[in-house]
C-alpha cells in the first residue's frame, strides 16, 4: 500500500495540467465532467493512463453487475480513516473516465497522486485499462447478458476478460466461484481467490467456458460434463441464515459477520469482495466490516427520497441477473407497491426482449405499476406473468400517486432520469 | 376430460440467449385463456425430447450454445417424430439456423443441422443485423405486419421448399430491417412452400408476445379452431387490446416514435 507514486515527466504533466483545467470548466458547465478531461489528456499524451497510474496500488473491478457498489465498498475500507483515494465514484468506467477519476487526486501536479486507486471497469475494457495500470488486484463479480445489441455474446467478453487476467500475472484476482463463466475467467489466473455463495441465477450458465461442453447444476455446485471444470471451493463465504443474519467466513477460518445498511443478498455478497480485497492489502476483515456499516448509498442506489405522502426507494435494475437480486431485496420486505420502469436508449439497450427473462411472478403481492418509455412491454409482461397492475406514462409521477413507502426499480436510464426528478 | 395441450420448450439453458423462452409461455397462457388447459413442458439437457408434444419452441443462442444445441437436437429420435407428423414448431434466430439443413460457424466449419426448414446460413461477415424490424406477412393466415428486434450474424438462404414468412419494410420510412441478410428483404422462413407447420424468424421480443396473431396461427394449426380471448378482468384497456390482437403494436412504431419524439 505503501509504494512511493513517481512523478510525471513532462509532457504528462502538461497534459494533466491541461486536462485539469478543461474537466474543472467542464464540470462548472454541467457537461460530461467524469469523461472529459481524460479525454483532453489522452489526446496530449497516449500513455497518460500508465503515468498516472505508475506507482499507485491499483485494484480494478469488473463483471455485469455490483461493480460501482462494489468499487464503492472496496474503496471505503481501503480508504479507512479519510486517506486519499482515487476511485470512479461517478460510474464512468471506460478509459476517459478512469483517466478523469485518477486525474482528480491530483491536488497539484507536483503533489503527487493518491497511494491508493480502486477503479470499477466497464467488461470490454479490462485488458486495455490493466495493461495501463499494472494492477495489484483485480475483482470479477459475475457475468451475465446484458445489453446484447451493444455488448454482444457475454461468452465473448468472458473470454476476453480472461485474456486480460492472464496478462496480468502480477494481479491477485478475487472472483467468483458460482458464476461459471466468471469462473472460467478466473481461472485463468495462476493463484485466484474465490468468492462463493449460492446464486440463483444460472441462465448464461449452461456452455463449459473452457470445451463448450454441457455444463449441469447440481444443488449449489456446477460441473461441465465433457473436460470437468467445476465450481472451484470458496475461500471466502458468504453465509446468511433465516433470520437475516450474515457471516463471512475467510480463508483463515475466521468468521466476520456483516451489519449493512445497503439492504439484500446482492450487496451481501459485494461486501464479501470488499473483505476479501481488504485482507489482500492489508485490512482485517473486522476492520472493514466495521467501515462497510456506514455505507447507505451508492450513486443514488438504494436511497429513499421523501416525498410529501411518502417515500420512494430507487433501485437499480438492468437485466435479468440485476432483476434477481432486486427481487431477493423485495422479498425481504413488507410488499411495498413497485414502480418498473423500462427505457430502451442507447445506454439501455434497444431491445427489451429481456424483460421475459425476469420471473416477474414474483412480485405478485406487491401493487404494481408498468412506466418508462416501454411501460406498454412491461405491461404485455405482467399480464402473461398473471399479475396485476396499471399503466403510467411517468415513472415519478406514479410514485407520487401512491401513499406510504414505494420502490421505484428502473434500467439505466429510467433509474437517472427519476434519481434526477426526485432530487 | 382431455389431457393438456403441451408446448414443449426445448433446452433453454443454451437456447434462451434473448428471452425467446417467452414464446412458450405466450402460448400456454393464450389457451388458458381460451379456457384449454395448457402447459410448458420444458426440456433440458438431460431430459429425452417427448414425440407427442402439441407445439414445440427452439429459441436463440450464442454460437457456442447453438453447435452443442445443434449436436443434441439433430440426433433426438423424439423430435424427429414429431417434426415427421407435422407438430407446429417455430423457431428463433439461433433455431431457425438448427432446423435447416446446415450453417457454417466463423471458423468455416459446416455444421449439419436438423434438416426440416430448406435453409442454409453463412456467416455475414461485416457488421451484425441488429435493431428493430417491421415486416409485412407473406403466409395464409397472417394480415397483420409483423414486429420485433433482430441481433444475428448469419445469412440465411431459402431452398426451393421453403418459403419466406414476411417480407420486411424498406428502412426510411420507420423502422424496416435485414430480415435473413439475402438482400431482397426476405425475412424467417416457413417449411413446405408455405404450407408447412414450421416456422423459423429472426424476430426477437419474445416473437409471440409481440405478434399475438402468429402466436394464434400456430395454436389453430396444433388444437384448431381458437374459441375467443377471456382475459382477466381489470387489466390496463391498451394492453387487453394488444393481447387481442386490436390495439397498438408495440415498442417498435410506438415506443421509438415517442422517444424520437422526445
Ligand atoms: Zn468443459
Amino acid at each position: 500500500m505503501s509504494r512511493r507514486p513517481a512523478r510525471l515527466p513532462l509532457r504528462a504533466r502538461a497534459a494533466v495540467a491541461l486536462a485539469r483545467l478543461v474537466g474543472g470548466l467542464a464540470r462548472s458547465a454541467g457537461r460530461h465532467g467524469a469523461v472529459i478531461g481524460g479525454r483532453v489528456a489522452t489526446m496530449l499524451d497516449r500513455r497518460v493512463l500508465a503515468r498516472l497510474a505508475a506507482g499507485r496500488t491499483v485494484v480494478l473491478v469488473t463483471g455485469t453487475n455490483g461493480k460501482t457498489t462494489t468499487t464503492s465498498m472496496i474503496a471505503r475500507v481501503l480508504g479507512g480513516a479519510g486517506r486519499e483515494l482515487a476511485t470512479n465514484h461517478l460510474g464512468a468506467n471506460m478509459p476517459d473516465g478512469i483517466t478523469t477519476a485518477l486525474l482528480d487526486t491530483f491536488s497539484a501536479v507536483d503533489a503527487g497522486p493518491s497511494p491508493v486507486a480502486v477503479m470499477e471497469v466497464d467488461e470490454s475494457y479490462l485488458g486495455e485499462v490493466a495493461a495501463a495500470t499494472d494492477p495489484r488486484v483485480i475483482v470479477l463479480l459475475n457475468f451475465s447478458r446484458d445489453q446484447l445489441d451493444r455488448v454482444g455474446e457475454v461468452r465473448t467478453v468472458a473470454r476476453r476478460v480472461g485474456d486480460a487476467v492472464e496478462a496480468q500475472p502480477g494481479a491477485r484476482v478475487v472472483a467468483f466461484a458460482d458464476d461459471v463463466l466468471c469462473a472460467g475467467a478466473g481461472l485463468r489466473a495462476a493463484a485466484p481467490l474465490w468468492v462463493s455463495s449460492p446464486t440463483r441465477w444460472t441462465g448464461d450458465a449452461g456452455v463449459c467456458p473452457h470445451c463448450d461442453g454441457a455444463v449441469t447444476h447440481t444443488g449449489t455446485r456446477w460441473a461441465c460434463s465433457s473436460c470437468g471444470l467445476a465450481r472451484p471451493d470458496g475461500d471466502w463465504t458468504l453465509v446468511e441464515d433465516d433470520g437475516g443474519v450474515a457471516t463471512v467466513h475467510g480463508p483463515d477460518g475466521d468468521a466476520t459477520s456483516l451489519d449493512l445498511q445497503l439492504p439484500g443478498h446482492a450487496n451481501r455478497l459485494n461486501a464479501v469482495f470488499a473483505l476479501a480485497v481488504g485482507a489482500e492489502l492489508g485490512v482485517t476483515p473486522a476492520v472493514a466490516a466495521a467501515r462497510l456499516r456506514g455505507l447507505e448509498q451508492v450513486g443514488g442506489r438504494y436511497r429513499t427520497v421523501t416525498r410529501p405522502g411518502g417515500t420512494t426507494r430507487l433501485l437499480l435494475a438492468k437485466n435479468p441477473a440485476g432483476w434477481a437480486q432486486v427481487l431477493d431485496l423485495l422479498d425481504e420486505g413488507p410488499p411495498r407497491p413497485v414502480v418498473v420502469a423500462v427505457n430502451s436508449r442507447e445506454a439501455d439497450g434497444r431491445d427489451v426482449s429481456w424483460l421475459w427473462d425476469v420471473p416477474f411472478e414474483r412480485l405478485e403481492r406487491h401493487p404494481l405499476v408498468a412506466a418508462g418509455e416501454r411501460a406498454a412491454d412491461v405491461s404485455v409482461r405482467l399480464a402473461y406473468a398473471g399479475v396485476g397492475h396499471r399503466m403510467a406514462d411517468d415513472a415519478v409521477a406514479a410514485t407520487r400517486d401512491t401513499v406510504g413507502e414505494v420502490d421505484l426499480v428502473g434500467n439505466y436510464t429510467a433509474f437517472h432520469d427519476a434519481a434526477r426528478a426526485l432530487t | 376430460m382431455s389431457a393438456p395441450v403441451t408446448v414443449v420448450l426445448l433446452l433453454p439453458e443454451v437456447l434462451g440467449t434473448y428471452g425467446d423462452a417467452g414464446n412458450a409461455e405466450v402460448l400456454a397462457t393464450r389457451l388458458r385463456w381460451r379456457g384449454i388447459e395448457g402447459r410448458v413442458l420444458t426440456v433440458g439437457w438431460t431430459d429425452a425430447v417427448p414425440s407427442g408434444g402439441d407445439v414445440y419452441v427452439l429459441g436463440g443462442g450464442e454460437d457456442a450454445a447453438q453447435v452443442l444445441a445443434c449436436d443434441r437436437l439433430r440426433d433426438s429420435i423424439g423430435l424427429r417424430r414429431a417434426l415427421d407428423r407435422g407438430a407446429p414448431t417455430l423457431a428463433v434466430c439461433a433455431g431457425l439456423q438448427i432446423l435447416g439443413t446446415a450453417f457454417t460457424i466463423a471458423d468455416g466449419t459446416r455444421v449439419p443441422g436438423v434438416g426440416v426448414l430448406d435453409v442454409e446460413t453463412r456467416p455475414g461477415g461485416g457488421p451484425r443485423r441488429i435493431g428493430d424490424v417491421v415486416a409485412d406477412p407473406l403466409v395464409d393466415g397472417l394480415d397483420v405486419p409483423l414486429e420485433g428486434f433482430e441481433n444475428h450474424g448469419g445469412i440465411t438462404e431459402l431452398g426451393p421448399d421453403a418459403a419466406p414468412l414476411a417480407r420486411v419494410r424498406e428502412v426510411g420510412r420507420g423502422p424496416g430491417g435485414a430480415g435473413n441478410g439475402t438482400g431482397d428483404r426476405l425475412e424467417g422462413a416457413v417449411s413446405d412452400r408455405g404450407r408447412g407447420t414450421v416456422v423459423g424468424t429472426y424476430l426477437h421480443g419474445p416473437v409471440l408476445a409481440r405478434n399475438p396473431a402468429l402466436a394464434d396461427l400456430l395454436l389453430t394449426k396444433a388444437v384448431g379452431e381458437l374459441p375467443p380471448l377471456e382475459l382477466p378482468e381489470g387489466m390496463p384497456a391498451a394492453t387487453a387490446a394488444r393481447l387481442r390482437g386490436t390495439g397498438d403494436d408495440l415498442g417498435v412504431r410506438t415506443g421509438a416514435r415517442r422517444r424520437a419524439g422526445a
